[in-house]
């Protein structure tokens, strides 16, 4: 008789294609795949015998392990779906798969399945609806424009450099292209480049192996490791110190590395999103940022306007996350006094949608009316006029839609008064900054429309308008 | 004087801020408590009200295990302390917060959790 081919468990478990992991009768995790890893943020060196739902926390009907023991009961194989919150405390929607399973003696134990349905929960759904859900909201040209492009950036692999002020949304685009592309059901991993020192950083995104350094006791996979056949967006790529981007660049060229301390190159299949607050151009020019890095990451560019770019969606996020809030904490706010509104209107919001979104979730917290007026704004925006000046969003020059530095002065106490009370209003403040915009630019363009006209990303008609109305022609 | 909330689940710092229904209060100053411990039983569990629990009883710390983004952003903003990530037993990962050790994501167990009761 044959002999019966038994393969080693661990070796199945990195063949699930999803994150798996296998657990003891007492619901302890034995082993975990590298997907599993990546899904829950904890490496298995470090949670090796702790209770599964300690580390896939689920909310899947699994409080105090009732799912884990009614299955080891049973031995039915039970489905269900929910999400997991992760160490990155992102929730990701799931399909949780738990069955029984028993080893050489006989012994049971779990095999734990946990699906990522990101995806397939965007599956058939309007296009609009799914970024809504993302709190990506925006009726501007300007948003308009960055929508359009994220199913293009979805279906290819290639790099995509995410460029645009804090608080305007980068991190959710980056979320979002990887929902969309074709690698949803791998891991999407966010490193922090400005976060870590050197060292740190290196041992975090490409691991290191044991005795690499003082206190490197055991193996450790990287980041670019977890997030194999996925996504790494690395996050604030302009504060990335010099020697990692070189090897960063290696490892976009030949898509492997070597761990720190290590010998053996390591081979992965990772797609790369960068996003940055700061100038990259600028900073390559000073030699701040290696330029081949640079074109290497910015084969595709997005730039996320800023609030004061897009004025005209401001009211529509003062009523989402109005909404949001009102929902959260059961109160029943209907709107906005036209004082309010135009305090807003004319507010320039230096931290963009974060800072809307925290000044209504203030307001909403502290208004006890049905409206929220002036007095339930954070006090901080009355403290100054605030100057908000040379906020500059550079992008790259490669880039032919791309827009102007904005230079902008906004006074706020002066446009609260002039103001007539209408929605949307405030708009004396904001002309006042278009018109220097537009000013500006024909300036650094010596008077030319056309370049003008591309350096502001609109069109020449739209150019000859707004000049006309600012009375420059 | 600082005060602690920690949602906790069976021996353990609750996996979870959004399902716990069973959070532990206490007082402490210069590594001791202060007073009586509280244990407070929601009626039901939900991220928005352990967080409007948290402002109205003047919390000073958090501890707890698995927390969204927007609820942790909200609570720093509130300038919470918040040590989320944490799995350990709850008393030891208040004990060490007691003596200024506890850190951001730890994973404090040892052989006899293979048999806590979660």
């Amino acid at each position: 008789m044959a002999v019966l081919f038994t393969p080693d468990y661990l070796t199945m478990l990195e063949g699930i294609p999803y994150p798996a992991m296998i657990l003891n009768d007492r619901s302890r995790i034995q082993a975990m795949n590298r997907l599993m890893q990546a899904i829950t943020g904890y490496a298995i060196e470090n949670v090796r015998g702790v209770h599964g739902e300690l580390v896939v926390r689920s909310n899947a009907g699994n409080t105090r392990g009732q799912n884990y023991n009614k299955v080891l009961q049973t031995g039915e194989p039970m489905s269900v779906t929910g999400d997991i919150l992760n160490r990155f405390r992102r929730k990701i929607p799931t399909l949780y798969h738990i069955s029984r399973i028993k080893d050489a003696q006989q012994s049971l134990g779990l095999l734990v399945i946990v699906e990522d349905t990101t995806g397939r929960a965007s599956e058939g759904d309007a296009v609009e609806n799914n970024y809504a859900s993302q709190e990506l909201i925006g009726h501007s040209p300007q948003m308009q424009k960055v929508f359009d492009m994220i199913p293009l950036m979805s279906q290819t692999d290639a790099s995509v450099l995410i460029t645009g002020e804090t608080g305007t949304g980068k991190d959710k685009i980056a979320e979002l292209i990887h929902a969309e592309s074709s690698r949803a059901r791998y891991p999407f991993i966010k490193v922090n480049c400005g976060a870590l020192p050197t060292d740190l950083l290196e041992s975090e995104l490409f691991g290191h192996v044991k005795g690499a350094f003082t206190g490197a006791t055991r193996n450790k996979q990287g980041m670019f490791k977890l997030a194999d056949r996925g996504t790494l967006f690395l996050t604030e790529i302009g504060d990335m110190p010099l020697p990692l981007q070189v090897k960063l660049l290696s490892v976009l060229d030949d898509s492997k590395f070597i761990p720190v301390g290590g010998e053996q190159s390591v081979e992965v299949d990772v797609r790369i999103i960068a996003a940055t607050h700061r100038p990259l151009r600028e900073q390559v020019k000073r030699n701040e940022f290696r330029e081949d890095l640079f074109y290497r990451l910015n084969v595709l560019h997005v730039h996320l306007p800023s609030l004061r770019e897009r004025q005209s969606d401001i009211r529509y996020l003062l009523d989402h996350f109005l909404q949001k809030f009102n929902k959260a904490l059961g109160k029943n706010i209907v709107g906005f006094t036209p004082l309010a509104s135009q305090i807003l209107s004319a507010y320039a919001f230096p931290g963009n949608v974060r800072e809307l979104r925290n000044i209504v979730e203030y307001a909403v917290n502290v208004c006890k009316r049905k409206k929220i007026s002036d007095q339930n704004l954070p006090p901080y925006i009355f403290d100054k006029q605030l100057i908000v000046s040379e906020m500059v969003t550079t992008e790259p020059e490669s880039v032919p839609d791309s827009k102007a530095q904005v230079k902008a002065a906004v006074a706020l106490e002066p446009a609260i008064g002039i103001t007539d009370g209408s929605s949307g209003n405030g708009n004396e403040s904001w002309g006042d900054i278009e018109r220097q915009m537009i000013v500006d630019a024909l300036l650094t363009n010596g008077g030319n429309r056309t370049t003008t006209s591309e350096q502001l990303g609109w069109g020449r008609m739209k150019l000859w308008r707004k000049m006309k109305k600012y009375g420059l022609l | 004087m600082r005060k602690l909330l920690m949602p906790i689940q069976g021996d353990y710092v609750a996996p979870r801020f959004d399902l716990a229904t069973e959070v532990y209060v206490a007082r402490f100053e210069d590594g001791k408590v202060i007073g009586e411990p509280k244990t407070i039983i929601m009626e039901k569990p939900s991220d928005e009200e352990l967080c409007h629990m948290i402002i109205e009883e003047h919390i000073s710390d958090v501890i707890c295990g698995g927390i969204e983004e927007i609820h942790y952003n909200f609570l720093v903003w509130k300038k919470i302390v918040v040590k989320d990530g944490v799995i350990a037993r709850w008393e030891d990962a208040f004990q060490l917060l007691l003596d200024g050790t506890l850190g951001q994501g730890d994973i404090v167990l040892d052989e006899s959790d293979a048999l806590g009761i979660l």
